[in-house]
């Protein structure tokens, strides 16, 4: 390689790198670092009336906090009501494990169905025809997820269409409740899901040289047992990422509880929009979001930890 | 070189497979015996590997039977066969070590774990390994890669081994080190081993005997020295080595010999008595001989057996070798010989007048 001749850094291979990500790099900084850096900021200063004060305090996360109020006649704040912080709120503790189980739920359905239809199209479409089926799999794209949301709940409900067939089939007498429970949720997110965690499964499935799999046969394991030594451990890294493509966002998702959940079963999400818009407490509300983000980031990171062998670059 | 005292190990049957409307094995009739070294040898897309995977059992046939080791392998899985495989691609699972790629099938060995380790330390001994257990699969070159496939296949003792062109990746000078390493170990281990390629030398080099492959038939099957000295059509001929083709006219036929007029060589007798399929009657037929069997006679030298004059049309220089490209008078072809180059003998010039000498005992008849 020879070096670009004169001016040094401006011309060299590095700062053609660097223009090259400018846009991109800009992008984020605006819209991804800075929404950021704010919530952060946000979370760690004191509550006032219609505004954020900033002074610096931690008792948004822990112990008991009181907003502010401006004093007309003196022009000083002083205290309004207290709220307890983030993390000594039973409520918001509740909501906390709420949304973990229940993503962790949907994360466990929506790749343990995503699997065998990755698998599938891998294995047993021909060849001509697997662009065909990944296209008809993004089909449920084309409709707005709110929509998509609500059909689930003409389903479901209690004059919908499953309870309105088994009751006039004579099924059931009762109409199932299954409309405003956590199962319905888990049901709708993990459908709502489910290309995602399709998609980064089956190309790593199409990505296993078919010869391993005659070698394993070969060597005397049959096709499930060569499945179990072989193409499992193989197809982890996409297993992987559709678990983390499928966590990370139910875990914050705020319209399906909304909408199936009926607003009685509320999530984390939930809490952060009341405490943004409702209460005009922006500080605990940055205080939860960023919490809840600890702990995505926990969970994820523990994931990758016991995953940790799957990853290592395999070519 | 070969031993037909040896049982049979695998024999074809009238084996036909067909993909969909392609006929891609078309009747093959074969038995290679235990503990030899036998390989399929053709042109691409000439059926090599879809034979080879018929034994292992990763290919179904349309009809016929495989009967390995004297039993029928038609309802007989890839798992359950007693044979093992080493793939062109060499299928190193990569992501297990070394270690746990040659032990993958001791899964269900009952001996010991201490025991199966050690097992997994000779097999890497045996294929000049030792020392690269612990080593991550994908951290190999080429050739150690075809060493592990080669490991975790003999571990298994299993009572063939298929090759399917194992040295085609790897480069020239480690090709023709693994050929006679492969050799070596096939002698040591004794285990029938079964090769597909289409470099005619390596399987010259390293087999027992071979079955030339066309289009989905095998054309001949025999011994190296055999099939090099007395291919039975045209298309062996050349696609073994090299050969030249004369036309020539038979006179008479008797007792194995046949007296045959040629153009630039005259008349000559040809013995065709190993030479079952080329029984002629007469009329016109062809005749061969390989390019080393002739000679140009220089100075002074007089020939062993006939000679003929000629004219030079091409040189070729090797270096060690010069091919020359003669045109024998009254004849239009010319004909290629190789000739070693000796020291002070000079290069000859294309359009020198030449002698040719050639021995009758060299040709070969074709129909
Ligand atoms: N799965 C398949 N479906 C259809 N045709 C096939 C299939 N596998 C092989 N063939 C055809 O059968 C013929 C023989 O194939 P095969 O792989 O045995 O060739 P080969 O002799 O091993 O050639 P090469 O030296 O190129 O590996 C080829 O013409 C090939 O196109
Ligand atoms: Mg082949």
């Amino acid at each position: 390689m020879s070096e670009p001749q004169g001016r040094g850094f401006w011309r060299s291979e590095a700062a053609t790198g660097l223009y090259l990500i400018s846009p991109t790099a800009l992008f984020a900084i605006l819209l991804l670092a800075a929404p950021l850096a704010t919530t952060l900021l946000y979370s760690v200063f004191t509550d006032g009336y219609l505004e954020i004060i900033p002074r610096f305090q931690l008792c948004n996360y822990i112990g008991e906090c009181a907003s502010l109020k401006l004093d007309a006649a003196t022009g000083e704040y002083v205290q309004d009501q207290t709220y307890l912080g983030a993390w000594s709120d039973p409520v918001v503790m509740t909501l906390m494990w709420r949304s973990l189980y229940v993503s962790i739920f949907v994360t466990a359905a929506t790749v343990i169905f995503a699997y065998p239809v990755a698998y599938f199209v891998s294995f047993n479409v021909e060849p001509s025809k697997k662009s065909l089926w990944l296209f008809l799999i993004t089909i449920p794209f084309w409709t707005s997820y709110v929509i998509r949301v609500f059909m689930w709940n003409v389903m479901i409900s209690r004059t919908g269409v499953i309870n309105s067939t088994l009751m006039s089939l004579g099924i059931i007498d009762e109409p199932l409740r299954m409309a405003f429970t956590i199962q319905a949720m888990v049901v709708t997110l993990a459908h709502a899901y489910a290309p995602f965690a399709i998609l980064p499964i089956y190309v790593a499935l199409e990505k296993i040289d078919r010869s391993l799999l005659e070698a394993g046969q070969d060597l005397g394991e049959t096709r499930f047992t060569t499945f179990l030594r072989v193409t499992l451990p193989l197809s982890m890294s996409g297993v992987i990422a559709a678990v983390l493509i499928v966590f990370i966002p139910t875990i914050g998702d705020y319209i399906t509880p909304n909408l199936i959940g009926g607003g009685k079963i509320p999530m984390i999400a939930n809490m952060i929009e009341v405490q943004m818009l409702q209460a005009d407490n922006r500080a605990l509300g940055s205080a939860v979001a960023v919490s809840a983000m600890l702990v995505v980031g926990a969970v994820s990171l523990l994931f990758l930890f016991l995953n940790r062998r799957y990853l290592k670059g395999n070519k | 070189m070969t031993s037909s005292d040896k049982p049979v190990m695998i024999e074809f049957r009238d084996v036909h497979k067909y993909y969909g409307d392609y006929h891609a094995l078309r009747g093959i009739n074969a038995t290679i015996k235990a503990g030899e070294f036998f390989s399929l040898l053709g042109p691409s897309g000439c059926g090599k590997t879809t034979l080879l995977r018929t034994i292992a059992g990763f290919e179904g046939i349309s009809s016929g039977v495989v009967l390995v080791d004297g039993k029928d392998m038609a309802n007989v899985p890839a798992n359950k066969r007693p044979t093992n495989m080493v793939f062109q691609s060499y299928a190193i699972f990569p992501h297990l070590t070394v270690e746990q790629n040659v032990g993958f099938g001791l899964r269900r060995d009952p001996r010991s774990k201490e025991e199966k380790m050690r097992a997994v330390g000779q097999a890497l001994e045996m294929v000049g390994l030792a020392g690269y257990g612990k080593r991550s699969a994908h951290a190999l070159s080429g050739g150690q890669r075809q060493r592990v496939a080669l490991a975790r296949a003999l571990i298994l003792k299993p009572k063939v081994l298929l090759l399917d062109e194992p040295l085609s990746a790897l480069d020239k000078k480690i090709r023709e080190q693994m050929q006679l390493e492969l050799i070596k170990l096939q002698r040591e281990v004794g285990i029938t081993f079964v090769l597909v390629t289409h470099d005619q030398e390596e399987a010259l080099v390293m087999s027992d005997r071979i079955a030339v492959m066309f289009e989905g038939n095998i054309a001949q099957l025999d011994d190296p020295e055999t099939l090099y000295r007395l291919p039975k059509t045209r298309q062996v001929a050349n696609f073994i080595g090299t050969m030249n083709f004369l036309p020539a006219e038979i006179l008479s036929e008797a007792g194995g010999r046949a007296e045959v007029q040629a153009p630039g060589l005259g008349r000559l007798t040809v013995d065709i008595e190993k030479q079952i399929s080329s029984a002629p009657g007469t009329g016109q037929t062809t005749i061969g001989f390989r390019p080393e069997t002739a000679t140009l006679l220089f100075d002074g030298q007089a020939a062993t057996d006939r000679e003929s004059m000629g004219t030079v049309s091409e040189v070729v220089y090797y270096g060690d070798m010069t091919y020359y490209d003669v045109t024998l008078d009254d004849c239009d072809a010319p004909i290629r010989m190789s000739m070693r180059n000796v020291f002070g003998r000079p290069v000859l010039d294309i359009g020198t007048r030449c002698r040719v000498g050639w021995s009758p005992g060299a040709m070969v008849m074709f129909r």
